[in-house]
């Protein structure tokens, strides 16, 4: 797993955690909505923050494999390298 | 047997006052908030003041979370925000916990045209075909009803959450609305309200229509002239007003501050027919309206001591003035005292009605008449209809049982509600 980018998502997911969520509650393993209980209207704000950070562009069948943070790492690892 | 309905919390986001205590002294001492929007000359506007609350950037974290501000275009629902939660605290309320939903509690809170910013955003990117950069939050400000929607999750509301929109016959059409789901006992406390987005996207038409005042703008205070023989168009404004109404005894029960007391009133609309139009009142519905509001609340036109007109300096004022003294049957010295809060905000809209009634709320409550602004030259067909002194320049500070308030709109509709100083 790359670190920075770990880093880089933890940041980004940030914001979108609820109040009793907080940003140490991430793992690699988190599901974002059923454990980060994130809400799902935002997981399309997730992925265009995402894109403008690793400047990709993530397609919507992709978008569907994000269900976790390490699936979401992955897809990321792909697109930069 | 209809249930007695109070209000009990009041919020305002006015171009002359944002919260209640800036907002009572400014129209106690009649200052106003109409300000030069260079924005607005750079854009080639006839009018170029408007009214548009001042929010310090520090105060919008008490009303969004972090999320909630990143991409937050929506004026409209900024101070509908901050109007609603204000009269929401203000009334004692709490805010309820995350697994509660407050039943007995609602929401109308009307708009116009909600999230134009944000709405222009979304169709530069939709042509540019990135529909995709949309984001999720794009709905929730553009949909007008994303003011209700953001005050009903603050809040916790399970009630009736809605927004109503009838142009700037709104913010009180949303007061009489709430007032009666009330009284027949469907709710206990309704928010109700109105606000308005700023901007030239919003007031551009209205520059378009030449219905605005473009012979002021290096004068921006004086600029707002209603009942002026002067007076050609209105000034711009927006912002939000709000008030919890609430059932009598939930207001005993509970030891709430109470206000003043809503008796009712009557929404209609002149049909476009007669002299009425999409833009212009039919004065036969107007009359009509007024006479059912007192009929509906039992008020003998005799027991008005104040009314807070529509009043917004087209040069319909004096059609206005007619039409309330023809409707109450009152004239010369006889008449109500008669004021128009626009002289100092501009004409906010679908947020006027509320902004003004929390006007008159306050009127009832402090005992006290505000003093109309830029107000030295009454045109003449007033005064032929109406003694100079109920038309008061300087705020009078007198005891008020019984207030009218008016509002009137685009496609014809009106709305008249009548306050009463609260006693037992």
């Amino acid at each position: 797993m790359n670190t920075d980018n770990y880093e880089a998502l933890k940041t980004i997911i940030k914001i979108y955690l609820p109040e009793d969520v907080s940003v140490d509650d991430i793992t690699p393993n988190s599901h974002l909505i059923n454990e980060l209980n994130i809400n799902s209207a935002n997981l399309v704000d997730v992925v265009l923050d995402v894109e403008d950070h690793f400047d990709i562009t993530i397609e919507d069948d992709e978008i569907e494999k994000m269900d976790t943070v390490a699936s979401a790492l992955e897809i990321i690892g792909q697109k930069v390298n | 047997m209809k249930k007695r309905v109070v209000v009990t919390g009041l919020g305002v986001c006015a171009p002359n006052g944002v919260g209640i205590p800036a907002f009572t002294k400014s129209i106690k001492e009649g200052i106003s908030g109409i300000q030069f929007r260079q924005e607005l000359a750079d854009l080639n506007f006839g009018c170029q003041i408007a009214g548009q609350p001042q929010i310090p950037e520090d105060l919008l974290s008490s009303y969004f979370t972090p999320l909630q501000l990143r991409d937050l275009e929506a004026t409209g629902i900024v101070y509908g925000m901050i109007a609603g939660v204000d009269a929401w605290k203000d009334a004692g309320l709490t805010v309820t916990d995350k697994e509660t939903v407050d039943y007995d509690s609602g929401i109308i809170f009307g708009t116009s045209l909600l999230g134009a910013e944000k709405f222009r955003k979304a169709i530069y990117l939709t042509d540019e075909g990135k529909v995709k950069r949309l984001g999720s939050t794009t709905v929730i400000q553009t949909m007008a009803s994303g003011i209700s929607a953001y005050l009903g999750g603050y809040l916790g509301c399970g009630n009736q959450v809605t927004t109503n929109s009838s142009a700037c016959t709104t913010g009180t059409e949303s007061i009489l609305m709430g007032y009666e789901r009330i009284a027949n006992g469907q709710a206990i406390r309704m928010l109700v309200g109105g606000c308005n987005d700023s901007g030239p996207y919003i007031w551009g038409g209205f520059d378009a229509m030449r219905v605005l005042n473009k012979k002021h703008n290096d004068q921006p205070e004086l600029g707002s002239r209603p009942m002026q023989s002067d007076a050609g168009g209105f000034v711009p404004g927006s912002g939000a007003g709000a008030l919890v109404l609430e059932s009598l005894e939930s207001a005993i029960a509970r030891e709430a501050t109470i206000y003043a007391e809503i008796l009712g009133g009557a929404v209609n609309s002149g049909g476009q027919r007669q002299a009425g139009s999409m833009t212009a009142p039919n004065s036969v519905a107007v009359q009509r309206c007024i006479k059912d509001a007192l009929q509906y609340a039992n008020v003998h036109p005799d027991s008005i001591d104040t009314i807070n007109g529509h009043l917004t300096a087209t040069g319909m004022c004096p059609t206005e003035v007619k039409n309330w003294s023809e409707a109450l049957g009152r004239a010369g010295k006889d008449f109500p005292y008669i004021n128009s809060l626009k002289s100092m905000t501009g004409h906010c809209l679908a947020a006027a009605g509320s902004i003004e009634s929390v006007a008159t709320v306050l009127e009832l409550s402090e005992g006290m008449v505000f003093g109309n602004v830029n107000c030295d030259d009454i045109h003449e067909d007033i005064l032929t209809i109406v003694d100079q002194e109920r038309i008061p320049n300087k705020t009078i500070h007198t005891e008020i049982k019984v207030a009218a308030k008016a509002s009137f709109g685009f496609g014809d509709v009106n709305c008249c509600i009548l306050l009463k100083k609260y006693d037992i």
